[in-house]
């Protein structure tokens, strides 16, 4: 049986000569979500601002009648809803903020709920109510701040291992990385104004895990490689490593996204939001890997000595004068 | 590296025969689960609220209320005490403010007196001091709280509580609730099954703080209906009240408190047929109430149920029985409800609800079909990329997968782990995770092989490159996973479950169980070229 093979034996493919361009290009991206993030937002659910969400289903029904709702639910005197498609046409979560007083009374938030349910059900006798979700501001900033803690300490924690496992430029290039990623699924949200929620953090996270594997193994080869060819430039070395493990990359990046795009597509409506971004953080995290984390080496001066027991250097000193450093 | 002595073959295929064995319960139906005889290990996986529908309340304490219901009970005991002191102190200007309590005792030859009656009232059981003792200005005192004093009043409460929540549950029968503490002073409450909260919130959200007072018959109706009380007296809400003012004033001390019952039991009136709740006071309560009702028949004394007066009746005679009657309009319904509050138990603090989730049954079972839909789609994508790819050794990386699943299911059926939606969305991460480590062996197998390597050579070094990145990629995962779990809040914490679990087995089987079968293979055929 012939095997398949997405990535040509030996490639030797300059990925580094693009790195300056790449780097530009990021920054570009990271600038455009910042302010993506900045002028238009996060649709942020319920958990992160509190608030109330009911999920109904128009049983019976082509799509739902958002304009409809979003009128006859703004004459209840509670403000206008924030109405947003879930997974079928006929699906939406109806968002709504707390009455004032809530957080003393939690009482008034029920009546709301009653009130809003029994407007829905009046119009349309078969919606179906899915849920309910109400959280108060208290716990709503609380969720905000821990999943906020969360992701720094995770992003804090992982570089560390690497700069433990590696040398510290790793742990910066891993770092630099990783908010590259996560700034990038950041923007994406703002873009699209899909809900951001619990889930999300969890698909960050995740992102965060992936995002280093990928940096991990293409360091584990250039650090194999720095100690192999002691006296090859660093561009050349980094080309080396990033195409000897190319082959690799894209098999990983393409088993992965394979169940990740079935996710989007068949998997359940809850968690579109956290597929898209696992999909897409997968994506970029390879992309980062590859021109984010490995330049940095370059910039930061990485170089074979940093990997040499120290008497060996002292043995090869001769040699490396010549040689200089890269 | 591929050298495997037959007893860790053995091991290795018990271990999966194991796993496998373990899993198979989840998915068998409950009803072939109760034949199961007992002894045979069958614990299944317990799905999550989101994918069995269900509600989720996150109850919070009002600790402020804590501390001012403990403020005004130690008044009364000091009062008490004071009252009882031979020869009687007498004490003025009693304040309560930021947590404390202070009076002034006008006579100050009596300052040590009144301390000395103080002590048995600020100690505590463990022999400790809830409140210090201070004195000011030489005859103020001031009871401030001791440092521990607050915090260990609120563990006590909401342990009891949680025991008062969960006595409130079962008596509404068939459901299964989970009730555990969370932080200092917060309480969740998970229902599987149950769509509308609403009859839990309204059992749960009573205090069912029951307390007997004398009304205060000399105040001024028009303050009173300004909310304004003369001291000594309190004005409640009274919304039933026949004089139409919705306000009484009540005396505010010399009240009995619901604490000393025993028993209530929804009835009805004989005389007019109303629903009613019948009480039953202990040996203490029913005494203190005999004498309460002595003293002032023929005056009237309101029953009052968190902070409302529900009626206030006149006493006509002294009730020596130790049972009451308590009526005012209720349904057959609320009667009922107020009698379980009641045997359960006052709360012992105000519990509000600070968090709501609730999932039907359609939802979750919708989730739940497509869940399972995409992981065996997104499985079967992955184990045919694997196998187009890198032929037997693409077939051995589709086992470990498939035992990978089981052993996740083994261990979260073992330790009765929650599955949620997010925890399935981890499931097809921990494949992917799986399929990378492979990835990076069989690529490593092949370099090693292009560089001109003879089979076993190939083999042992793509094993053995292979698996310091994988091990590095994975520690980095479980430092992700670790956080999630820790900061990680509801269903997120059961995809930190998933992936920490997963981490752990995809290593094994990708790399140990992959290795051994390769082993096996290159033993029995030693082969001179692989197709890879």
């Amino acid at each position: 049986m012939k095997l398949l093979k997405l990535v040509p034996d030996n490639t030797n493919i300059g990925f580094l000569k693009w790195r300056n361009i790449a780097f530009g290009f990021s920054i570009l991206l990271m600038v455009a979500s910042i302010s993506l993030v900045a002028t238009r937002g996060l649709n942020f659910g319920v958990d992160f601002i509190g608030g109330q969400m009911i999920r109904t289903t128009f049983v019976g029904e082509q799509s739902a009648p958002v304009e409809a709702l979003r009128e006859s639910i703004g004459e209840l005197g509670y403000g206008d809803p924030t109405i947003q498609r879930f997974g079928e046409e006929n699906q939406v979560s109806i968002r709504m903020k707390l009455p004032d007083g809530a957080d003393k009374n939690p009482e008034l938030a029920n009546e709301m709920a009653e009130k809003i349910i029994a407007k829905v059900k009046e119009d349309h006798p078969k919606a179906r109510i899915d849920g309910v979700d109400s959280v108060s501001g208290k716990v709503s900033s609380e969720l905000f701040d821990k999943g906020l803690f969360a992701l720094i300490a995770a992003a804090l924690g992982v570089a560390m291992y690497v700069w433990f496992r590696f040398e510290w430029q790793f742990g910066v290039g891993a770092i630099w990385a990783l908010v590259h990623d996560i700034t990038l699924t950041f923007g994406l949200f703002a873009l699209t104004q899909m809900e951001f929620d619990l889930n999300t953090i969890a698909a960050l996270l995740t992102i965060i895990g992936y995002s280093l594997n990928d940096t991990i193994v293409i360091y584990d080869r250039i650090r194999e490689n720095l100690m192999k060819y002691r006296k090859m430039d660093m561009p050349a070395l980094l080309d080396l490593s990033v195409n000897e493990t190319l082959s690799r990359t894209v098999m990983t990046s393409l088993t992965i996204l394979t169940p990740l795009v079935v996710l989007v597509l068949f998997g359940p409506d809850v968690i579109f939001g956290f597929s898209v971004a696992m999909a897409f953080g997968i994506f970029v995290g390879s992309y980062s890997s590859v021109y984010q984390s490995a330049p940095f080496l370059i910039w930061f001066g990485v170089s074979s000595d940093s990997f040499v027991p120290a008497e060996k250097v002292a043995d090869g000193k001769a040699e490396r004068l010549n040689e200089g450093t890269v | 590296m591929l050298d495997f002595p037959r007893w860790r073959v053995t091991m290795l295929n018990a271990l999966i025969v194991l796993s496998i064995l373990l899993a198979i319960p989840s998915f068998l139906p409950k009803a072939w689960l109760d034949r199961i005889p007992a002894g045979v290990p069958k614990e299944t996986i317990s799905l999550g609220l989101d994918l069995a529908g269900g509600s989720h309340i996150l109850l919070e304490a009002d600790t402020a209320q804590l501390q001012r219901d403990r403020l005004e009970s130690l008044e009364d005991s000091v009062r008490t005490a004071m009252r009882r002191a031979e020869p009687r102190i007498s004490i003025d200007s009693v304040t309560r403010t930021n947590g404390r309590l202070s009076f002034v005792v006008p006579d100050s030859a009596q300052i040590d007196a009144a301390r000395e009656a103080l002590l048995p009232v600020v100690a505590n059981s463990t022999g400790g001091r809830d409140w210090s003792i201070e004195v000011t200005d030489g005859n103020r005192i001031t009871l401030v709280p001791s440092g521990t004093g607050n915090t260990t009043v609120l563990d006590q409460a909401m342990n009891s509580a949680k025991d008062v929540i969960d006595r409130r549950i079962n008596a509404l029968g068939t459901l299964e609730p989970t009730i555990i503490r969370q932080g200092a002073d917060r309480i969740v409450v998970q229902v599987p099954g149950l769509q509308d909260p609403q009859a839990l919130k309204d059992l749960i959200g009573k205090t069912a703080k029951l307390e007997f007072k004398l009304v205060d018959e000399n105040a001024d109706p028009e303050q009173t209906a300004q909310g304004k009380a003369r001291v000594g007296s309190q004005v409640l809400p009274y919304p039933d009240n026949p004089t139409g003012i919705p306000y009484i004033a009540v005396r505010r001390l010399g009240g009995i408190s619901g604490d000393k019952l025993t028993g209530a039991q929804q009835s009805f009136d004989p005389q007019d047929n109303q629903p009613v709740v019948n009480i039953q006071f202990d040996g203490e309560g029913g005494q203190r109430f005999a004498r309460m009702t002595q003293q002032n028949t023929g005056k009237l004394f309101a029953i009052i149920l968190d902070g409302q007066v529900i009626s206030a009746p006149r006493i006509n005679e002294p009730i020596l029985g130790g049972s009451s009657q308590i009526s005012g309009s209720f349904t057959v319904e609320s009667a009922n409800q107020l009698a379980i509050a009641l045997n359960s138990g006052a709360l012992p603090v105000d519990l509000k609800v600070v968090e709501e989730r609730s999932v039907g049954p359609d939802l979750g079972a919708d989730s739940i079909k497509s869940g399972i839909l995409a992981a065996l789609i997104g499985t079967a994508g992955v184990l045919l990329w694997m196998i187009l790819t890198y032929g037997r050794f693409g077939i051995y990386a589709s086992y470990a997968l498939v035992i990978n699943v089981a052993m996740i299911l083994a261990v979260m059926s073992l330790f009765n782990a929650t599955l949620t939606l997010p925890g399935i969305a981890g499931f097809v991460l921990t494949i992917g995770a799986a399929v990378d480590a492979n990835v990076l062996i069989n690529e490593r197998i092949r370099e090693e092989r292009r560089k001109g390597r003879r089979v076993i050579q190939a083999l042992e070094n793509g094993y053995k490159e292979a698996s310091r990145a994988i091990f590095d990629a994975n520690i980095t995962n479980v430092i992700a996973a670790v956080l999630l779990f820790i900061f990680g809040s509801g269903p997120i914490r059961g995809f930190a479950v998933v992936l920490m679990i997963g981490i752990v087995t995809s290593v094994f089987t990708a790399v140990t169980l992959t290795r051994m079968w390769v082993a096996g293979w290159v033993k029995r055929n030693r082969p001179q070229d692989i197709n890879i």
